[in-house]
């Protein structure tokens, strides 16, 4: 046996071929996790930097991700179930949408990358789509909280406009909504395409896609994201699985147990938010992860020769 | 650790003996050896030391060469554009070690002639490296030196030669630190003995790294059953979090 320089805290990941310690990895699985539990977004677009910037190959630290986000979801989703905060029809048609998205979304990916680029396409993408979500929400949200402190002036539930003119009209009932079928295919398709290429469950653009385009009420907004993210991560790991061989079992199980833990205890503090004030901290959130990859995006970088992904060592 | 030490040492006496009574019959050899041959990783595997060890007879200096997996690496480049910082071209260069160190009991540039160390590729700055396209020289050795710079970062190449102690009575030893992201496959050590400048005896050490235990099962799984090993994480993914709602659902 070799002579060992062992810190029983350290655990090697046989997929990413490195050591890492266990703790951080339970801590940052149980922070995302929280956040998921809170607002109803998977915590991709949080934790997939996070794991590149700890060394974990990108393409790993991606297809673990959706892995990883199976497990928050199916947590976070019982917990709101439970409250009757899940519209099953509505995230079941926003499903059907997502999954013909994301098979799309998957080819798009790879006429990109014929392309060259795709790592910008990827990078420029997570800017436009966190940066005007982030503000839309912020704003909004502001704007509620404003309100809310002059009484007498009553909100409509939501604006009718040309959406509502949709044919196949249908009724949710938890949603208490009665619109066209196609209004959440559509989105379901779109974020199913940003998930494909950005590597996440799609939840911080679903979530406030349903809230503003939708009109759905923001309870149940949250356990329906979960709902559907469940199959679109289950769907993404069978892929990165069988295409790239890039999911690491054992890194998701650490930031699994940390995350379904995180996600209990996120499902207890949304409750006690009110809705504006969930969106309003969402919405910052998702402004830092914007702002932080801008800068990288900007800033000049140490070296601007490295080793490309999947060769050097591996 | 004390003990394992002795053993080796008295190990060590034992093998060389012979050759030192033989004496002046092999005017010039070395023979060189590990601790171990194989380092297996682990699922509690942060890096590794092993020991390398030997004797020499006869006059000259030594220098260990140890390489890694001969690898395809890419090295990419970055410009700005519009004020973004986009991926420029790519170089990748052929048959390149995956890892690499030196050692010597003293500086190499003291005593090691420069063409000596070209033929043999003693030291980064003279590993033959070639790219797969063809590119100018002043490009290629930017990406040459960048090359180099990042697996030097990465721990992958030695920054300076490490240390090669010399015990007296022609024996010497050193340690070989493996650091936790160590490339896994065949490794080889070449032992120079040089003289008045010219390599005058060589000897082959192998030595192989690899993923043992529950790892390597994940690993060839993931591998070779990649469907299989998809489901399961899917599987694993929903019993997490549903065991996770029940134990929290009693609270």
């Amino acid at each position: 046996m070799a002579a060992r320089t062992t810190e029983s805290v350290n655990l090697y990941l046989p997929i990413a071929e490195m050591s890492v310690n266990i703790f951080l990895l339970l801590g940052m699985g149980a922070g995302v996790g929280m956040l998921s539990g809170i607002f109803g977004v998977g915590g991709g677009f949080l934790m997939t930097p996070l794991l590149i910037f700890l060394g974990i190959p990108p393409a790993v630290a991606v297809g673990t991700e959706a892995n990883q986000i199976i497990a928050s979801s199916v947590s976070g989703v019982f917990a709101h179930w439970r409250r009757g905060n899940v519209d099953f029809k509505m995230g079941s048609i926003l499903l059907v949408g997502g999954i013909v998205g994301s098979t799309f979304g998957v080819f798009l990916f790879q006429y990109l990358r014929s392309l060259g680029h795709i790592d910008l396409v990827i990078m420029l993408s997570y800017v436009i789509f966190l940066g005007v979500i982030g503000s839309l929400m912020l704003t909004e949200s502001i704007r509620a909280m404003q309100r809310r402190k002059r009484p007498g002036s009553l909100r409509k539930l939501h604006q009718h406009n040309f959406l509502h003119g949709l044919p196949f009209k249908m009724r949710f009932r938890r949603s208490k909504l009665y619109i066209s079928a196609l209004l959440p295919l559509m989105i379901g398709f779109i974020v199913g395409i940003l998930s494909a290429i950005m590597g996440v469950g799609g939840g911080f653009v679903m979530v406030p896609a349903m809230i503003y385009l939708l009109g759905m009420p923001t309870a149940v907004v949250v356990g329906t994201s979960l709902y559907q993210i469940i199959f679109v991560t289950a769907n993404a790991t069978f892929l990165q699985a069988t295409l790239n061989q890039t999911v690491d079992i054992v890194l998701a199980l650490l930031l699994m147990i940390g995350a379904v833990i995180g996600a209990q205890f996120g499902t207890q503090v949304g409750a006690k938010l009110r809705g504006e004030q969930l969106r309003g901290l969402l919405a910052l959130i998702v402004l830092s992860v914007c702002a932080k990859i801008l800068y990288d995006l900007v800033v000049t970088p140490d070296d601007i020769y490295f080793l490309s992904h999947g060769s050097g060592g591996h | 650790m004390a003990q394992r030490l002795f053993t080796t040492l008295i190990f060590m006496t034992i093998c060389i003996a012979p050759y030192l009574a033989a004496g002046p019959s092999r005017a010039q050899s070395v023979i060189a050896d590990l601790s171990e041959h194989f380092v297996g990783i682990t699922a509690d595997f942060t890096g590794a030391k092993i020991l390398f060890f030997g004797t020499v007879t006869g006059p000259g200096k030594l220098v260990v060469v140890i390489s890694g997996p001969a690898k395809d690496i890419t090295v990419g480049n970055k410009v700005q554009r519009v004020g973004i910082w986009i991926n420029d071209e790519n170089v990748t260069f052929k048959n390149t070690p995956s890892f690499y160190r030196v050692l010597s009991s003293e500086p190499l540039d003291e005593w090691l002639p420069l063409d000596t160390r070209e033929t043999k590729q003693i030291g980064v700055e003279y590993l033959k490296l070639e790219s797969t396209k063809a590119i100018g020289r002043a490009k290629a050795a930017d990406y040459r030196a960048a090359l180099v710079r990042n697996m030097q970062k990465k721990k992958y190449y030695g920054k300076a030669e490490g240390q090669l102690k010399l015990l007296g009575g022609g024996l010497f030893r050193a340690d070989i630190f493996l650091p936790s992201n160590v490339p896994t496959g065949d490794y080889t050590i070449k032992t120079y003995l040089v003289s008045f400048g010219r390599v005058t005896h060589m000897e082959v050490t192998p030595l192989n790294i690899n993923k043992t235990g529950i790892g390597a099962e994940i690993y060839r799984v993931a591998h070779q059953h990649g469907a299989l090993y998809g489901v399961a994480a899917i599987i694993i993914a929903v019993l997490a979090g549903l065991g996770g709602n029940a134990i929290f659902r009693k609270s």
